[in-house]
Parts: C-alpha cells; structure tokens; sequence
C-alpha cells in the first residue's frame, strides 16, 4: 500500500464506520476539492452508492460556476441532493458588510444548524483537514455536537485505535470527519490517480487561481500560474503561503476561526 | 513520475513543561515546514501578550492554551525530510489531559518520551512511560532536553538515562536510544551538536530518519473484521477493514465466532484501478463469498488455520479515563474491532499507579487515570487475540454512560479455555495462565491430542471396541487413555443416577474430563451413549471442533438386546432411541451379536492421524 492508498483505505472505514452507525446520516458537500473528494471516497466505500443525502449550505454569495458544477456534478453522479439557505438572514439583509463573522454565523453555521434540525440528522459527514488551520487540527475523527451545534473543544473524547464515540443524547448530533488526515497536497495528487473532475476555479487563468474556494465576496485568488494538476503540485510543494490566505474571515480575528467552530461553523 | 513515500506516526510524550511542544515546534521550523508569516504571528502574539517568544504557540492553537500556556488537546503536524514524511503528534502532559494523551499516543508508531535535564524523571514521564507500553507502541526513544540549562553536562545525561531506564525496563519497554537535546536552542535538533560532543546517537532528525516501519502486518495471519454487509444491488457484499494477512480470491475461509467455512468469491469495487483479485492489512474490502449465511457486524474472518481466540472470558490490562470509577458488576459496552458487546468486569487482580508502579487499593473500583489487571467476562462469546500476538484484534475499549472511558489490552487465556464460552458461579478467579502450551506439548510427543467419541445405544458394542482401540493405540507408541463413562459412576459421577437431566450433566462431566486430557496431548477414547443430538453438540463444543470426532456404533434393537440382557439405559426410560448427528459422522454397524471388535477397532485407528 502506497501513502494514497493508505489515506484512502482509512477514510473509506470511517465513511463505513459513519453510515453503520447513524440512521440519519447526511455529508457536506461545500462543492469544494475536498468535499469532492470525500464524494468520490463515499462511492467507493459503497460501491458507486451513495446511501444518504448530500447538503449544501448556499449562502447565495457562492461563486456562480460553483453553483453550476455542483448542478451538473449532483446530476451526474444521481445525488440526493439537499440544497439549504437561511432565507430568512437573507432576507433581513445579511453580507459580509455585516462582520465577516457575522456574516458567517449567520448564513453558514445557522444555516447549517436549520438544515440539522430540520431532518433531525444523528450524524453529518464533512471534509475538514487537520492541516488547514489550528482548531481542526485538535478535532476528533468522530465529534459530538450539542442540540445547538456547539463544539465543547476543552473537553473532547478520548478517541484511539479507531473506537470512535458512537453514543450521544438525543437531540446531539456527531460531526464525522474522514479526510481529517489528508493534507492539501494528498489531495491533488488523489484527484490527480482518480482523475476526479473538480471545478475550474482551481485553474489558473489570467495568473490567477483558487486555491480555496468560499463565499465571492470573501474569497479571493492568489497569484498562480498553476494551470494544471500537476502544476499545482508543484506550485503547493514549493509554496510557504497557508492554504487559506485567501479566505478573509480567518484574518479577522485572533482565533477566529476557533470561535466560529466552537459554535457549529463546519 | 512521482515517487512513493513513506510517511511514519511519531508521538511526542512527558511531562508537562519539559518542552513537547517546544521540540516539536522547533522541528517544523528547522526543517523549514512553517507557513509563510507563522513566526511573525507567534511573535506578534508573545509580544501582546507581554510574554517571551515560544515556539510552542505553532501547535497550542486554542487561544486558552496560548493564554495559559498549556497544551489542553493532541494535535498533529505534517513535516518531511528528505527521506521520509512525518505525522509529529503532540500530546498534552497535564495528568488533567491524559485522555488527550492517550488519543494522541494511540495514533503512533513510535514516541519520543520527553525528560527535562534540570528536573529529572518526574511523575508524568514515568506514566507517559507507563501507557506506552500499554499502547504497544514499542520504539520508544528517550529525549532529553533542556540540556543548556544543566551546562551541557554528559554526567547529568547518564543519571538520569541510568535512573528511567530502571524504571522502563521493569515494564518492558527497551528504549531504541537517549538523545540528549535543547529544543529551544535547537542543539541536536537536525545537526549534531557542539556543545554535546560526547554525545554518539547523532541529532533527532537523524535518528528519526533511522526508525524502521513495521511492514510485516500482511504476513500476520488475516483478520477480516466484519464492519457492515451491503445489498445496494445484487450482490451481498461483506466489507470491512483486513486489520492484519493477505487474503485471495479462492481462499477458503472461517468466519468466527459462528465457525461457518466458505470461499471468497470475489473483491468488489467501484472504480475500474480497483479491481484486484488479493488484498492485504490496511485496505477497506469489500468481499463476496460463495456461500450466503448471515453475517453479523463484529464477527472475524480468518483463515481456517491460525483462527482467532473465541471465548467469554479473558484477562486484560485497563487504563480508566473515566470520572466514574470503573467497578466490578456493573454493565458496560465493549467494542473490540468492529464487535460491540456488553461486559463487566468480574475480577480486579491489582491496580497499579503507573507514575510509581505501587500497588494500589481497588476497594473502590478503578479510578480515572488508573491502570489495573482485571477478568472481563463478555454477554456473548467474541473472538480476539492476544494483544502481543495481533495488536488490532488484542485491544479494546469500555464504553461507560456513552463515553469511551477506558481502554485495554488482551493479556490471554490459557490454551485449555480457549475457543469456548465459559461459565461460572464464582467471583474473583481469573483464567490463568501457564507456560507451557499446547504446541509445546504437541512438538514434545509427536502427536495432537483429540478425542474419539463412541456413541451408540447400551449393548451395541462400544466398550468391546473401545479397548481394544486402547491397546492398539498404545502398541502404537501413542499417549492414549480410554475414559469409560460406566467408570466414571463410582467417582467423578457418584452423584448422579440414570434421569435425563442427570444423563446430560455425565455428558458434560465426561467432555470436560476429556478436553482436559486432549488439551495435555493426549488421545482420548471416550464412550458415552449420549442419544441425543444436543448432548453430542454440547460436548463439541466443549472439546472443540476440530479436536472431537464422533464415531456412531450402530447396532439393531435385536442386537442390543442379545449383548446387553440386562437392558440398563444410561438416559433412564430403556427405549431403544438414538437421535442421528446432523453433521458427518464416523458410522460402525454392528451386524450382529457376536462382531468382530479387533476388526472394528481397526477401521478406527486412522483417525488419530
């Protein structure tokens, strides 16, 4: 088994371990590489399956080629398909005007917190990384969430030998996250074998790329003459730029991104 | 081309303050595997702060641990030589975080033990110590840091290498190497240090590139944890994760506890690069067999030689991270590869402080941050193995009030109760265990111990065949010994009369009897009406299955009644009844009163083979 392989194999026990044990299971897919990525693995762990719903939390301010490849891709590949907005923050005026946080409270973590509620999932499937910023760094592979989609990070627990926490009151939820020991580069070179198909954005045009795909206004492309995916592993191999430095509400505030997951943000 | 690397677990372990995070914070900064701006950030936060510049803030991401300057929860960071990648897996030393550590510590294949210079071997070095060898995690290397604050002195060094290695050495944990370092200088960090010439093991980074991978799990026997079975379409598919051993397409295959064989049909995929016809450790399968029984989530595949252990009851090694203690007679959850099983702890042999290896007081139960020798017994019979056999299918964890509270690891059972489901009336004994096993005795008398089982109605011949079975046996050179069940009613069974109740407790009485001699490497002749089917499958299970082989001494009613005038019926009511084994047996028919039993015993001796 190679080092791909190996990533592979675990997080297709995790999706497996995720589907036996929750009956009302739904994955994330935010459209973005890694839940693209967490979409092919859920086909493989069920051979070309997909036995639950996927969720995207549209927060209306996605970039519009985002919203047609996640059409052509959910049709494609026969999804069940839940697509959520916070209508009603919506319609009360929210932007990023607002705060960024604000903004992302509002009409991701709440929005989200409407979809949970809403079909009353025991257990949501995200593609988080260990390597993408500090606080998901520390998170478990399987990760409780109370009624109000908090995260209590000071008192997580013990999770070894994959034995993971299956048991939780009602009305919680368990956050599960497969690809958490992925990094950004495994996960080109995975689209890269598997030859998934991802949106465009990721492809430089112009000298400019994505390297994280968000909400239009708060997401922005960095300089890039990747146009390719063997360009962009290369480019990522010698880069020393963090892989969300084009995501403006991590550069709010200090811990940031810390205080919007400890209140349900994925 | 891109090429394959490999990518070793190490976690960094100590106690608090000796500098876990600070090594592993200089590490990512030595080998240049920072983000862009990452010092400038711990800078600018130091300086807010009003606190000295800490390298520690790269991994202490939650601000409560940057504010207090502790690490509450394991993280994991990704850095690369140029030989390999790495995982640095940083845990938390605050006893208040051992759960954490424990998270963290689970994940590794190797772990540098932390140990300041100045303080010495302090209370969470040696529990560190402690749960690593409870992990299994077996490359364990010393590091010992701080050396700027004690001059760079080698004597130091050696005191306190001489002190912990003691203390290591008593749970069995051999240390690959002590590095002396400092973390926050960066001495010994990528380079061999100046300051240290004495020292001979090199730097960190050197040594780390030197740690060996263990590779040899797909040579172990298989383990097929069963995770789930699939019916999207028209296949029946088993999957789950092979957990150790190689398995091919065709293979024959045990699934256990429910000792069903089948053959592996086929490995199902999705996508067409995935199409194989082997598969080995570490890959999620997805298998069909030729054969359709039912299948339950927990139950093993294997091969059918080197099966896993089945039983109720084992002995096992526990770290409680719980709030409640962890006490005997209660119900809790046990999960155990992909099994989930209630349990309870029967017996608490000792409890052990693993900071000083005392022994402690149990009249409480186990509490958190403990670790104790105990007997579990499960609701139902589950398969595992030895913990120093198979590591994945050895350990377990305790669920309590819906929280993983424990961990364990399986310390065995004794040959002689394996494969069985024990029961007992008593508390507070343990299986225990001996030195010499069955394979010892198997190589020391050149034969397996079995039993030969004689059934068959009173009269039909089965004690004329028995002995002379016996001596032809013997004469063979063989360790043999014929337990006659008529025999065992002056002693063992004086208690017992001819009811049927009483007639399947002298069935039970006479299998244990016999499993204890099959077990000691002898063959074991054994004669038992036994009539009814549930008595014979009762006592194969006892004896085991590939241990007990059935022979049926058929005979007519006529031919019962001329040998056996008296008409005494072991099952008491004297009718001439016999329930017919629904699996293969041996069949001797006996044709008439005066049968040949030399000619009849004869047929039989192949099957000691």
């Amino acid at each position: 088994m190679d080092h791909l392989d190996y990533l592979e194999a675990q997080s297709i026990f995790i999706l497996r371990e995720a589907y036996k044990h929750f009956g009302k299971l739904g994955m994330l897919w935010s459209v973005g590489k890694d839940s693209t990525v967490l979409l092919w693995l859920a086909k493989k762990a069920f051979f070309g399956h997909c036995p639950f719903p996927f969720i995207h939390v549209d927060t209306k301010h996605k970039i519009p080629e985002m919203i047609e490849f996640r059409d052509r891709t959910a049709k494609e590949y026969n999804l069940d398909l839940i697509v959520h907005t916070n209508e009603e923050a919506l319609a009360n005026g929210m932007g990023p005007e607002q705060g960024r946080m604000v903004c992302c409270k509002a009409l991701k973590t709440e929005g989200l917190q409407q979809v949970v509620k809403k079909y009353e999932f025991e257990g949501l499937i995200l593609g988080i990384r260990r390597d993408e910023e500090g606080s998901r760094s520390k998170e478990r592979i399987f990760s409780e969430r109370n009624a109000e989609s908090e995260w209590d990070y000071t008192d997580q627990p013990p999770e070894l030998w994959d034995q993971f926490k299956t048991d939780f009151k009602k009305g919680n939820h368990i956050r599960v996250h497969p690809i958490l020991h992925w990094n950004e580069v495994d996960i080109w070179e995975y689209i890269k074998r598997e030859n998934i198909p991802v949106v465009d954005l990721y492809f430089a045009q112009d000298g400019k790329r994505y390297r994280s795909l968000g909400c239009a206004p708060c997401t922005h492309p960095i300089e890039s003459t990747a146009s390719n995916i063997d360009e962009i592993i290369e480019e990522l191999k010698g880069t020393k730029q963090s892989e969300r430095a084009g995501r403006a509400q991590d550069q709010e505030m200090a811990h940031a991104m810390q205080k919007l997951r400890k209140d349900g943000y994925m | 081309m891109k090429d394959i690397r490999e990518t070793l677990n190490i976690v960094v372990v100590g106690h608090v303050d000796h500098g876990k995070s600070t090594l592993i914070g200089r590490l990512l900064y030595d080998t240049d595997s920072l983000p862009e701006g990452a010092i400038d950030k711990v800078k600018q936060l130091a300086k807010e702060k009003g606190k000295s510049f800490e390298y520690a803030y790269l991994l202490d991401a939650f601000e409560e641990e940057q504010e207090q300057g502790i690490t509450i929860d394991t993280t994991q960071l990704q850095f690369a030589t140029d030989k390999r990648d790495y995982v640095i897996i940083d845990a938390p030393g605050h006893k208040e975080f051992l759960k954490n550590m424990i998270s963290g510590a689970a994940n590794a294949e190797a772990a540098f033990l932390l140990v300041d210079a100045n303080e010495g071997v302090q209370e969470q070095s040696r529990r560190h110590g402690y749960i690593l060898s409870l992990l299994g995690v077996k490359k364990v290397y010393v590091i010992v840091n701080k050396m700027d604050l004690v001059d760079y002195s080698e004597e130091r060094f050696i005191k306190i290498k001489d002190e912990f290695e003691t203390f290591l050495n008593n749970l069995n944990i051999y240390p690959i190497d002590y590095i002396p370092i400092s973390a926050y200088f960066g001495e010994n960090i990528t380079k061999s240090s100046s300051e240290m010439p004495w020292n001979r093991s090199g730097s960190i980074i050197e040594i780390m590139d030197t740690i060996p991978k263990e590779k040899d799990l797909e040579k172990k026997p298989l383990r097929l944890p069963i995770q789930d079975v699939y019916k999207f379409d028209d296949r029946r598919i088993i999957a789950g994760r092979i957990e150790s051993g190689t398995l091919n397409v065709g293979d024959e295959i045990l699934i256990s506890p429910t000792n069903k064989t089948t053959k592996i049909k086929s490995i199902a995929y999705w996508a067409d690069r995935d199409k194989n016809d082997t598969a080995s450790a570490g890959m999620s399968v997805g298998i069909t067999v030729e054969d359709e029984f039912f299948n339950k989530r927990g139950e093993i595949l294997s091969h059918i030689e080197d099966a896993p252990i089945k039983s109720n009851i084992f002995n096992a090694n526990v770290f409680w991270m719980g709030n409640k203690h962890l006490i005997k007679n209660k119900k809790y959850k046990l999960k155990l590869s992909t099994k989930e099983v209630e349990c309870e702890i029967i017996t608490i042999h000792k409890i052990i402080d693993a900071s000083t290896l005392a022994q402690g007081d149990f009249s409480q139960g186990i509490k958190k941050n403990d670790v104790a020798e105990v007997t579990i017994k499960t609701k139902e019979m589950i398969c595992f193995d030895e913990f120093s056999n198979l590591q994945t299918t050895g350990r377990f964890v305790i669920v309590d009030d819906m929280n993983v509270s424990g961990g364990g690891i399986i310390s065995g059972i004794e040959d002689s109760l394996q494969n069985r489901e024990l029961v007992t009336n008593s508390t507070n004994i343990a299986p225990r265990k001996r030195l010499v096993s069955t394979k010892d005795r198997e190589k020391a008398y050149g034969q397996k111990g079995g039993v030969i089982w004689l059934t068959g109605l009173s009269g039909s011949g089965k004690n004329e065949i028995a002995t002379k079975l016996e001596k032809k046996l013997f004469d063979l050179g063989k360790k043999v010994y014929y337990l006659d069940s008529t025999n065992l009613r002056f002693g063992l069974s004086s208690d017992l009369e001819f009811t049927p109740e009483d007639a399947h407790e002298q069935t039970r009485r006479i299998a244990e009897v016999a499993r204890l001699f099959a077990d000691s490497g002898t063959i074991v002749i054994v004669t038992s009406v036994s009539r009814y089917r549930k008595d014979r499958d009762m006592a194969k299970s006892i004896i085991g299955e590939s241990v007990y082989k059935e022979v049926f001494i058929e005979a007519t009613e006529d031919v019962c009644k001329k040998r056996n005038p008296g008409g005494i019926y072991e099952d008491g009511d004297g009718k001439f009844y016999y329930e017919k084994s629904d699996y293969p047996v041996v069949s001797v028919f006996i044709e008439d009163a005066e049968f040949n039993a030399d000619q009849k015993a004869s047929s039989l001796v192949d099957l000691v083979r």
